[in-house]
């Protein structure tokens, strides 16, 4: 691509951007000990966020405040207004599982339900009442793990076990099955963290052609990941929002110099 | 766990960053003595000198090597980020445009066999040694630009690129003021111009390496518009 439509791309890309989620003022507590501080982050429609920064910086409690996995922990009370579409998630009228069903999520170890390929991939919309003959089901699951780049793998073997798949055969299964009830954002919890290289780079080059149709926030401790798979980067230290911006730009020329250090390798 | 002394977490990283500015300060050093000893070999005619500085250029050049294979090396292992990746990409520019002006050093040292100095007028000399001298100065304070990360020396380096142009114009202007005058300069004075040439190519490179140590120290990049004769952020 030329600089000048480069410099056009991006200005038209700016100039439609939509937020899709947003957070403002997030506090989350966990019992007395406070994990995040006012955070305000937007999440932009159809952009992957890589939201970095080291453990115990609140990066994960962020992510799962989105979805409300928080709700399931007693202790964590959340305050401040997230919303999705402009709606706030936390409005007592909210229904979680459907919140939950827009909001999809994958986690850090692959978790495939102890039940065949298909059956993983068939329970969410099965259970969402999402289609309404076993063909529409049937073409749901296929399109589902052909998303995720697993059907050509899986097509012959559909009634097999998902845990008799390898790891990341596993995470890809656990990605279709969360697009499998067509979510609107996905959330990733280091999806590749337990993934040998091979399997992180056909995860992530799934994340790049997901992008089209969801809105992706994922959880790295991946430096270079962070800056291959996402438009946008925020940095997060000791439960604060440091710095958020496009990834070229956190990545070669960081405002902060906390995020400068984090990301060479000065702070842990 | 913020680090006090803010050096890296893995100690041999920081050590290869480190090395890296030596191996730059040590090039430049290098190329300042080539010029300095290519411009005294051309004023004194000394053809030892002038052999000897030819010779040198060899080992600006195995510096070259050396800083670009680091470079290279640390970009592979260590994946650097921000200002680390700024380092070493401005180090790998840096060490290029070292070894143009070494080249430049070589090139001025092997005009001294075809200058018949009997001929040439002191005068045309004191111009040849002046521009060297104002080069000189340039590279030193881009390389101090460099080293000490800072982003207004650099910005002075750039805008200070006009005197040397301006020098070698009016030094263009002379030779073809003494090459009218009498035809038997043309030869002499073709060399020279050459060589006021080369030096105001050093100044150019001198721009370069601070230009490359603006992106270090700030990560924008400065361009130097002709028609305003400005330096300005790209």
């Amino acid at each position: 691509m030329s600089v000048a439509t480069d410099i056009l791309h991006t200005n038209v890309q700016t100039g439609k951007e939509t937020i899709k989620m947003s957070g403002q003022k997030v506090c989350v507590h966990y019992g007395e000990k406070q994990a995040l501080f006012d955070v305000d982050l937007d999440i932009v429609a159809n952009q992957v966020i890589s939201l970095i920064g080291p453990s115990g910086c609140g990066k994960s409690t962020f992510l799962r405040c989105l979805n409300r996995m928080n709700d399931t922990i007693d202790i964590c009370n959340v305050s401040g207004e997230i919303t999705l579409d402009g709606q706030d998630i936390y409005d007592k009228a909210i229904d979680v599982v459907e919140l939950r069903a827009r909001v999809g999520m994958v986690f850090q170890k692959p978790n495939p339900f102890p039940k065949s390929i298909y059956e993983n991939v068939a329970y969410g919309p099965r259970i969402h009442g999402m289609t309404r003959s076993k063909d529409e089901l049937d073409e749901l699951v296929t399109s589902s793990l052909r998303r995720a780049g697993l059907w050509q793998e899986v097509k012959d073997r559909l009634d097999q076990p998902g845990t008799s798949l390898s790891g990341g055969q596993q995470q890809r299964l656990c990605i279709a099955r969360a697009i499998a009830t067509k979510p609107e954002v996905l959330l990733m919890d280091e999806p590749c963290s337990a993934l040998d290289p091979i399997a992180t780079a056909i995860i992530e080059e799934l994340i790049d052609e997901l992008r089209e149709n969801f809105t992706i926030v994922i959880v790295t401790h991946s430096m270079q990941q962070a800056a291959r798979v996402s438009q946008k980067t925020a940095f997060f230290h000791l439960g604060k929002l440091i710095e958020e911006g496009p990834t070229e730009q956190i990545f070669t020329n960081p405002h902060h110099k906390k995020t400068q250090d984090y990301i060479t390798g000065r702070i842990g | 766990m913020a680090n006090a002394s803010n050096e890296h977490i893995v100690s041999s990283y920081e050590d290869e960053l480190t090395a890296l500015t030596r191996a730059i300060s040590e090039m430049g050093g290098m190329v300042e003595v080539a010029i300095t000893n290519a411009t005294q070999a051309l004023i004194r005619v000394d053809h030892d000198l002038a052999k000897q500085t030819a010779k040198a250029d060899k080992a600006v050049d195995d510096m070259q090597r050396y800083i670009d294979e680091k470079a290279v090396s640390m970009i592979a292992r260590r994946q650097p980020m921000a200002g680390d990746l700024r380092h070493i990409v401005s180090a790998i520019h840096v060490a290029n445009d070292l070894e143009r002006i070494g080249d430049i050093a070589k090139n001025l040292a092997r005009r001294v066999k075809h200058i018949d100095s009997q001929r040439v007028s002191k005068q045309l000399y004191n111009g040849i040694r002046h521009m060297s001298d104002l080069a000189l100065a340039q590279i030193k304070r881009s390389l101090d630009s460099f080293t000490l990360r800072d982003a207004n020396i650099a910005l002075d380096v750039c805008r200070r690129d006009d005197e040397v142009d301006a020098l070698y114009i009016s030094l263009f202007r002379e030779f073809l003021t003494y090459m009218m005058e009498d035809p038997r300069n043309i030869t002499d004075c073709t060399h020279l111009l050459f060589c006021a040439k080369n030096l105001e190519r050093a100044g150019d490179h001198a721009t370069n390496i601070a230009e490359a140590a603006y992106y270090l120290k700030t990560g924008e990049n400065l361009y130097y518009d002709i028609e305003s004769g400005k330096v300005q952020l790209n």
